[in-house]
C-alpha cells in the first residue's frame, strides 16, 4: 500500500469512526439545539471520511465503501482516541476540543503538503472546520470553570495526544494550554497501534447490515 | 355575540392569530395539547431511527439518515417554541413525555427489526405524516403555521430517501426484497391507525376552531391513494385482503382498524414505549447538570 | 435567552423573520441559528436579536378622512373632462 493511501486511510479511519461515536448523541444530547448542532458535526466528519476514502479507493482500485466497511477490525488505522464510547456529556465535549486542536494542526500541515489532491482537500475539509472550532471554543469557555470538564480532559489528555505524531504531537501539547486556560495533567501518548476494546463491538454493529447479505447493494 | 363566538367567526372565516391576541381559553389549551403531541413524536420518532444510523451499510445512508432525523429534532425543537410562547415551557413538556403525562404518536411506539424498516418508515410513515402535516399550513395559529412551512420544505427529501432505499432493496436479492415485505406487512397496522378513527369535520373541536383543517379520514384516503398503487407497482403486497378502491364511489374500502389497539399505545402500552421514555429519562437526568451550567441564565 | 432569527436568502432580498431560538449568549445563538435556518445552505445571511430587543408596534388609527395623502384620494376624470371641454379637446367619447 502506498505512504500517500496509508495516510488517507489513518485520517478517514479516525473521521469515520469519530463521526460515527459523535452521532451515537443523535436525540440524547443534554437539548434540542446542541442535538442539532452535534449532528451536523458527525455529518461533516463522515463527509470527510468519505473524501478521504475516494482518494484512497482510486490509489487502491477499490471504492469507498469498501474501505469504509468491508476491512477486518485489524486493518482500521483509527487511533484509540476516536474509538472510545463516551456516553457522558463532560467526556465526550471534552474529546470534541481536544480532537479540534489536534485535528487543526494535522490539516495545516496537510494543507501544505506537496501534493495537490491532498493539499487541496485539507484545505475543503478545514473550512468546514471553521465550525466545528466555534462549537468547541463555545463549550470550552462554558465548561472551563466545571470540575467535570476539567478532570475529563485531564482523563483524555494521552489519547490525545496519540492523534498526532512526532513534532505535530509537540505543537499539540504547546498550545493547548493557551486554548483551555489551564495545563491539563502530564500524560504519554496513547500509541497508534492496536485498538481499544470497545473497538470490535462498533465494527460489529457498524458493519451488520452489510455483512448480512455481502455484495449486496444498498 | 360573546367574546368567544366571534373568536370562532374570525377563525372560520380565515382569520388569523398570533401569539400576543387575545384567545379563549378552549382554543388555548387544545392548541398546546396537540402541538405539544406534535412535538413530542417528532422526538420520541428520532429514537426507533438513531440505532440505524450506526447500522446504515454505506457513507451515504448513514449521511442521509443522520440528516433526517437531524431535521426531525429541529423540528422538535421548532414546535416545542411554539408551545413555549402558548404559555408552557419546553422543560415542563418534556417532564410530561418522560413521566407520561402527555402522549406521541402510535408509530413510534414500535420496534425497528430490519433496514427494511428503515426505508418503509421514511417513504410510508413520514408519507402519512406529511400529509397532516400539509394540512396543518392552513392553521389559524399563524406561528404554527409559519413553522410547518419549513417542516414541510425539510421532510421533502425524507420520502425520496425513503422511496431510494426501498427501490434499492426492491431491485436487489429476494432477501432484500424480503425485508421490505416483511417492513410493509408489520407497519400497516399502525399506518392505517395513524391518522386517527374517523371523525366528522363538522363534529371535530379541531376543525371547527380551525386548527385541523382535514378530517382524518380524509387524510387517511389521501394517503391510500398516494401510497397504495406506488406498493403495488413494485410488486409488493399490503396485508389487507379487503383492501380496494371503490369504483364508484372513488373510496378505498379497508378492514377496519383496531382502534382499541391504537388507544392501548398510545396511552404508553406499545411494545417500545417504556423502553424508549427509559432511555429519553435516562439521558435528561444525566444531563441535568449541562442544562444548569449553559441554560440556568438563559430563563 | 430567545434569540428572533431573521434570514436573508438571496442576496438583495429583505431580510425576513424565521423564528426564535434559545441560548445562553450570542456565541451559542450563532451556532445554533446557523445549524437551524442555514444547515442546508437555504440562508445566506442571518441576524439575530435578543427578543427583549425587540419593540412590537401595532395599531395605527386612521378616524379622520386621511385620504388627502393616498392614492386614492384624488379622482380627477370629471375635472379632467371639464378642462377638456373648455379647450375644445375632448375625445368624442368624453361629450
Amino acid at each position: 500500500m502506498s505512504e500517500r493511501a496509508q495516510r488517507l486511510l489513518e485520517i478517514a479511519d479516525d473521521e469515520l469512526v469519530l463521526g460515527w461515536r459523535d452521532s451515537e448523541w443523535t436525540g440524547i444530547a443534554p437539548f434540542l439545539e446542541e442535538d442539532v448542532a452535534f449532528s451536523s458535526i458527525a455529518q461533516n466528519e463522515i463527509g470527510h471520511a468519505r473524501a478521504l476514502y475516494e482518494l484512497a479507493a482510486r490509489d487502491l482500485d477499490t471504492t469507498a465503501d469498501e474501505l469504509a466497511f468491508d476491512r477486518a477490525p485489524e486493518e482500521y488505522r483509527c487511533a484509540p482516541f476516536v474509538e472510545l464510547r463516551l456516553l457522558d456529556w463532560a467526556d465526550t465535549i471534552a474529546r470534541r476540543v481536544l480532537y479540534e486542536a489536534a485535528d487543526t494542526i494535522r490539516l495545516e500541515a496537510l494543507k501544505a503538503d506537496p501534493d495537490p489532491e491532498l493539499a487541496g482537500l485539507a484545505a475543503k475539509m478545514d473550512r468546514e472546520e471553521v465550525y466545528h472550532r466555534l462549537h468547541a471554543e463555545m463549550w470550552a469557555d462554558r465548561l472551563r470553570d466545571e470540575p467535570r470538564f476539567r478532570a475529563a480532559v485531564d482523563s483524555l489528555w494521552g489519547q490525545a495526544l496519540g492523534v498526532l505524531e512526532g513534532e505535530l504531537a509537540t505543537v499539540l501539547a504547546d498550545r493547548m494550554p493557551a486554548q483551555l486556560g489551564w495545563t491539563p495533567a502530564q500524560a504519554a501518548p496513547a500509541p497508534r497501534n492496536g485498538h481499544s476494546d470497545g473497538f470490535r463491538a462498533l465494527w460489529d454493529e457498524m458493519t451488520m447490515v452489510r455483512r448480512s447479505i455481502p455484495g449486496a447493494s444498498w | 355575540m360573546t367574546r368567544e363566538a366571534e373568536f370562532k367567526e374570525y377563525v372560520q372565516g380565515g382569520g388569523q392569530v398570533e401569539t400576543g391576541d387575545w384567545m379563549p381559553d378552549e382554543y388555548r389549551a387544545r392548541l398546546v395539547k396537540f402541538i405539544e403531541m406534535h412535538g413530542n413524536s417528532e422526538l420520541m420518532g428520532v429514537l426507533p431511527e438513531r440505532e440505524w444510523i450506526l447500522r446504515a451499510p454505506t457513507l451515504q445512508r448513514k449521511l442521509a439518515l443522520t440528516a433526517k432525523v437531524q431535521d426531525e429534532v429541529g423540528h422538535a425543537q421548532l414546535i416545542y417554541r411554539v408551545v413555549e410562547d402558548l404559555g408552557k415551557p419546553r422543560e415542563q413538556c418534556l417532564d410530561d413525555l418522560v413521566s407520561g403525562k402527555s402522549k406521541f404518536h402510535n408509530v413510534f411506539h414500535y420496534p425497528t427489526k430490519t433496514w427494511g424498516d428503515v426505508g418503509v418508515i421514511a417513504w410510508l410513515v413520514d408519507a402519512a405524516a406529511i400529509i397532516s402535516q400539509k394540512a396543518l399550513l392552513k392553521c389559524s395559529y399563524a406561528p404554527y403555521a409559519r413553522i410547518m412551512k419549513k417542516i414541510c420544505w425539510e421532510e421533502s427529501f425524507h420520502i425520496l430517501h425513503g422511496r431510494d432505499v426501498v427501490l434499492t432493496l426492491v431491485n436487489g436479492t429476494d432477501e432484500q426484497r424480503g425485508l421490505v415485505q416483511d417492513a410493509i406487512d408489520r407497519w400497516w397496522g399502525p399506518l392505517m391507525q395513524f391518522h386517527g378513527n374517523p371523525i366528522a369535520a363538522d363534529s371535530d373541536p379541531m376543525v371547527e376552531w380551525r386548527i385541523k383543517s382535514q378530517a382524518n379520514e380524509d387524510a387517511r384516503q389521501q394517503f391510500l391513494d398516494g401510497y397504495v398503487p406506488q406498493i403495488w407497482e413494485l410488486g409488493l403486497s399490503v396485508p389487507d385482503p379487503a383492501l380496494r378502491k371503490d369504483d364508484e364511489t372513488e373510496v378505498w374500502q379497508y378492514t377496519e382498524p383496531d382502534w382499541d389497539e391504537l388507544k392501548h399505545v398510545v396511552t404508553g402500552h406499545g411494545p417500545k414505549s417504556q423502553e424508549r421514555l427509559d432511555l429519553r429519562r435516562r439521558f435528561r437526568d444525566q444531563e441535568a447538570w449541562v442544562r444548569q451550567a449553559v441554560l440556568a441564565d438563559a430563563a | 435567552m430567545i434569540y428572533e432569527v431573521f434570514r436573508q436568502e438571496r442576496k438583495g432580498q429583505a431580510f425576513q423573520h424565521a423564528g426564535s431560538i434559545t441560548a445562553p449568549d450570542d456565541a451559542f445563538a450563532e451556532a445554533y441559528a446557523r445549524e437551524q435556518y442555514g444547515r442546508r445552505q437555504e440562508s445566506v445571511a442571518l441576524w439575530l436579536v435578543p427578543r427583549a430587543a425587540l419593540r412590537h408596534v401595532s395599531d395605527f388609527p386612521d378616524e379622520l378622512q386621511k385620504s388627502y395623502h393616498r392614492v386614492d384620494g384624488y379622482s380627477l376624470k370629471a375635472k379632467l373632462k371639464e378642462a377638456r371641454e373648455r379647450a375644445g379637446t375632448a375625445a368624442p367619447r368624453d361629450r
